[in-house]
């Protein structure tokens, strides 16, 4: 059975019929139920996955499809998943039907502070026809593929910001667009220098492995590609346009953005950057450390003084994926599998603390921390499980978030002392943004306009709770996600020709305190 | 003496058949309006323009099937060889797109003699005259089209560019409304257009001054052979260059673009902007190419500077257009500037055939794509005709969700965003051009392109984010015509850039044994 062309045909399949069936009751319905079909299939999938296979060059990618799509131009529909690329697929559509159930409402036009009324089918299409193209981004092995849905994805992101957005949402959406546009073209041209350069006549992406041998050569198409991923991610200094676009979006397309749609940059680091152009990853490592740790400090800085709780949660993204290219460049086990799995565990604390400060917003109609106060007291369910969430963001030992934190601060620790312990001080930082946003906005006298706001309803607690669940199981029992993991980070780091230090973190300290 | 004989022209009619035909249903329409009653002339001209678009199409195929011939036909004045046959394929299928979108009389002015705003104007409009000459001028035009880039000597192209040009000056000035600024364009474009025919002719003359010969391959063959003369050669290069780039529109002879553009009924923009501008390339390679090609390190820098222009200001400009159309012809100028890019990325044989390819199979995705844009441009239209001012468009994804969307879709074509056959245009171009070295360029194309998206997305977020005017313009009702421009352009767009294969085996085909010399 083709399993990934499947779960990208079947939420397009569903796309088309979302816009066609006649009342918008009956479209949400269709979209959740496209949406736990193609969740369960993943599910299925997941569980026929053998990760030991990943450690043999020609079974690495399981499930693999390869078909030609454009001769003339060497490109084939090739898709195929290692254990990264696995756990991303199973991470956005876990969240896609949170995200559809959460959003119920949002294209509706009801609510305090909704939009006017908009095409609930065409939101619906949207988040269906994003979903499609987020496994396929993850999903592809062809670069030429993955670079055609990572510029396509763009197109439902946009209209989802720029028509149901907030109030600025077309300055949001046309500076999402553009900054990704421009990235996306630098790597254009970089992927069209790729297969020059490379003379194999294909872009399948086992076949370059190991390819460009000139170091001149490398550092150019690593620029290229990574500047793309550096926007998308986005590190400090190309996430400007990160807070705007979260802030202005509908909730469950923020969760999309920052909780899927950004770590296609940093899976894209991790896949093309660091294997492709090995050497110019060595290279350029402590630039991008150094981008990362200033990103982490900065973000986290900066979150502590937003005003806006969309805007603040955008900006602890920023530091979060600070975190998350300090693991992939740091170039050990540890810290590669910890930034994986980072990926994943702040797509659903993030996402959960979108969600939920998405539903207050809906009651209060404001983004805006002061015009809360005291909502523990009225909506006690929905302050708690806001606490849980930010208590992962801000990465409590027993939530998902330390574990993933611990593996890259551990595996930076390695090689790169002096970065690490700079780094760690964000995790202090974090502590402040989330406790303080708490403390303002949930605990103290009851705002007057907060009193009589109704807690979370069933299906709210029916979005937030599978993702609580997910937040507390994936923080004492990573190990699943790390089995499949693992072993696709050592085949990476094999590609890098890297002297891995796979170690206990015993030896870990002893190796640092040598250098 | 007696040894003498007089060898009579051969003219091999088969090949040029698909002109042949295009010419004779013009000269037939010319007859149609002098002697067939007034009633009548419509009737008897739309089917015979489309007809003879059709038969000119078929022949073309026939004789693409039948092989490609190893001379230039009619005693070396015209090349009827793979490229030039790619390239008549998609004039044909455009013109003939653009002649559905002509059927529409709202768009032609009543009795062009009539001075705007007269009595005589009235009284035309009331008794419901129409300007059914435009069919057979739309015919002239399109074989002039055809000559032009298979014309093999440096005369017969300039013929095949005053046949072209002549009729579409006329049409420029044919607008129904706002009939002085499509005067005004319509003299703009013919004053500016025989300024640039006379550089080409003078260009022609010093080449022959050079060369001894108009033919191109004669040309291409003294370039060893004669020495001395170089000033000569280059500054008939120059004026040739400066005639065939004006018809392109690159900078810096674009000045003409945006107000022909906008002031030419739709429909003929529609097919200025893509017909005339692959006529243009198709010729603008042959000379370059056949005639100049030895002589490269002598004009590319030029065609470098031409082309960093053309993009550059293209886009830039484009940023500043309030007017829809006026707009479209800027994001015209810039995608000239790519396409460019495709011309300069020479090299060895097997490079050039890529690059040429690759421009051909640009020439039929933004043809299309273009085609569409126009098409929908006529629809929303205002009391006082089509609703140009960017203004007048916001909100119009509310009003009319289905229109509104496919012009986005064809606006995402022209930024080039993948799944659409604009990307895999500029994705072609720009790998001819990596692989022919001109990395640099590809780079101020792809920053241009980025430029460009920003003012294609900013009508996206006009029509669909912004809340539609109280008095906004009317969508009209499609005739069946322009309902299947739209559809075909924008099935063009999605096929082209889902499943190109098809196209650009035909492209590479074409390209694959270059032009015969």
């Amino acid at each position: 059975m083709p399993w990934l062309s499947t779960l990208i045909a079947v939420p397009v399949v569903g796309a088309v019929g979302v816009s066609l069936v006649k009342s918008d009751k009956l479209a949400k319905q269709v979209a959740l139920v496209v949406s736990l079909v193609v969740l369960v299939l993943t599910a299925v999938m997941a569980f026929r996955f053998d990760p030991a296979l990943g450690a043999a060059k020609e079974t690495r990618f399981q499930f693999a499809e390869v078909y030609n799509w454009i001769p003339a131009f060497g490109v084939h529909y090739g898709v195929g998943v290692d254990g990264i690329a696995l756990v991303l697929i199973a991470l956005s559509v876990i969240l896609v039907p949170i995200v559809i159930l959460a959003s119920w409402h949002d294209a509706d036009g009801t609510g305090a502070a909704a939009p006017p009324k908009r095409s609930v089918k065409t939101y619906f299409a949207l988040l269906l026809v994003l979903e499609a193209m987020m496994i396929g981004v993850f999903a592809a092995t062809d670069v030429f593929l993955f670079y055609v849905f990572f510029e396509a994805m763009l197109i439902p992101m946009y209209f989802m910001i720029g028509s149901y957005g907030g109030a600025q949402r077309s300055y949001a959406a046309v500076k999402f667009l553009l900054y990704s546009l421009f990235g996306g073209l630098l790597m254009l041209v970089a992927v069209i220098a790729l297969y020059v350069i490379a003379e194999k006549g294909t872009f399948m992406f086992p076949e370059l492995v190991g390819v460009i041998q000139d170091p001149t050569t490398q550092k150019w198409l690593f620029l290229g590609f990574f500047i793309a991923f550096a926007v998308k991610a986005p590190l400090w200094p190309f996430h400007t346009w990160l807070p705007d676009a979260a802030a202005q979006a509908p909730a469950g397309a923020a969760v999309l953005l920052v909780g899927v749609l950004d770590k296609v940059g940093t899976y894209g680091m991790l896949r093309f950057c660091l294997e492709l152009f090995p050497d110019a990853a060595k290279f350029f490592t402590p630039l991008v450390i150094t981008l990362s740790v200033i990103g982490i400090i900065y973000g986290a800085i900066v979150a502590i003084g937003q005003t806006d709780m969309k805007r603040l949660i955008a900006y602890t993204s920023i530091s979060h994926f600070g975190f998350i290219a300090l693991g992939v460049f740091a170039m050990t086990t540890n810290a590669g599998a910890g930034a994986t799995l980072y990926m994943v565990n702040h797509g659903f604390s993030t996402g959960a603390l979108f969600l939920i400060t998405g539903f207050l917003i809906y009651r209060r109609g404001s983004s805006q921390i002061a015009d809360y106060g005291g909502v523990q007291k009225v909506a006690p369910v929905l302050a708690g499980t806001f606490l849980i969430a930010g208590l992962s963001g801000l990465s409590l030992p027993g939530l998902s978030t330390f574990v993933s934190e611990f593996m890259v601060l551990l595996g930076s620790y390695e090689r790169y002392v002096v970065p690490t312990v700079i780094a760690t001080t964000g995790v202090i930082l974090a502590s402040i943004y989330i406790l303080w946003m708490y403390q303002r906005t949930m605990n103290g006298p009851t705002a007057e306009k907060v009193k009589g706001l109704p807690d979370l309803d069933a299906r709210e607690r029916w979005v937030v709770g599978p993702l609580i669940v997910m937040i507390i199981a994936l923080g004492f029992f990573p190990k699943p996600a790390l089995d499949m993991i693992n072993p696709a980070v050592d085949h990476t780091l094999s590609n890098v020709h890297i002297s891995n230090v796979h170690i206990t973190p015993a030896v870990a300290e002893k190796k640092g305190a040598g250098q | 003496m007696n040894g003498t004989t007089i060898t009579s022209p051969t003219i091999e009619y088969a090949l040029l058949s698909p002109m042949l035909i295009v010419f004779g249903a013009a000269l037939v329409g010319v007859l149609v309006e002098a002697f067939a009653p007034r009633y009548l002339r419509k009737s008897i001209q739309m089917p015979l323009t489309l007809l003879a678009l059709v038969g000119a199409f078929v022949t073309t195929i026939l004789t693409a099937l039948n092989g490609l011939p190893e001379r230039a036909a009619a005693m070396g004045a015209v090349a009827v060889d793979g490229p030039a046959l790619f390239i008549w394929g998609i004039i044909l299928i455009l013109a003939f797109v653009s002649a559905l979108l002509i059927n529409d009389d709202d768009q032609f002015v009543a009795q062009a003699a009539a001075v705007p705003g007269s009595v005589d104007e009235e009284e035309a409009v009331r008794s419901g005259f129409a300007q059914t000459e435009v069919y057979p001028l739309l015919l002239f035009a399109v074989g002039g089209m055809l000559l032009f880039p298979a014309a093999n000597d440096l005369l017969a192209m300039f013929v095949g560019l005053e046949v072209m040009s002549l009729p579409l000056y006329l049409l420029c000035g044919l607008a129904r409304r706002r009939r002085l600024l499509s005067q005004e364009a319509s003299v703009k474009y013919f004053l500016l257009g025989a300024f640039s025919s006379a550089f080409f002719l003078y260009g022609t003359a010093l080449v022959y001054g050079y060369a001894g010969s108009v033919d191109l391959r004669a040309i291409s063959e003294s370039l060893g052979s004669v020495s001395g003369q170089q000033t000569l050669l280059l500054v008939g290069i120059a004026l040739l260059g400066v005639g065939l780039l004006f018809k392109i529109g690159a900078v810096p002879f674009q000045a003409w673009k945006p107000d022909v553009y906008q002031g030419a009924p739709t429909a003929v923009t529609a097919l200025m902007a893509s017909t005339v501008l692959v006529a243009a390339f198709g010729a603008l390679l042959r000379v370059f190419w056949v005639a100049l090609g030895n002589l490269d390190w002598d004009w590319r820098p030029v065609m470098w500077g031409v082309a960093i222009l053309t993009m550059i200001v293209g886009a830039i400009l484009a940023i500043t257009q309030t007017d829809i159309k006026r707009m479209l012809a800027y994001s015209s100028i810039a995608h000239a500037g790519f396409m460019l890019t495709g011309v300069i990325a020479t090299g060895a044989a097997e490079q050039n055939s890529q690059a040429l390819s690759a421009v051909l199979f640009y020439m039929a995705a933004y043809g299309f794509t273009t085609v569409g844009a126009f098409a929908v441009v006529t629809m929303v239209r205002d009391a006082g005709g089509e609703a140009g001012h960017l203004s007048r468009w916001a909100g119009l994804g509310k009003r009319s969700p289905m229109l509104a969307g496919i012009f986005a879709f064809f606006l995402l074509a022209f930024a080039g965003i993948p799944l659409t056959s604009g990307f895999f245009g500029k994705y072609a171009v720009f790998t001819a051009a990596v692989g022919g070295g001109v990395l640099p360029l590809v780079i101020v194309g792809v920053v241009s392109s980025a430029i460009a998206a920003f003012f294609y997305v900013r009508v996206i977020v006009l029509m669909f984010f912004n809340e539609p005017a109280a008095d906004g313009p009317s969508i009209a009702t499609p005739s069946v015509g322009t309902s299947a421009v739209v559809a075909l352009a924008a099935a063009a767009t999605v096929v082209l850039g889902v499943f190109p294969q098809p196209v650009l085996t035909l492209a590479d085909q074409a390209a694959s044994a270059l032009f015969i010399r």
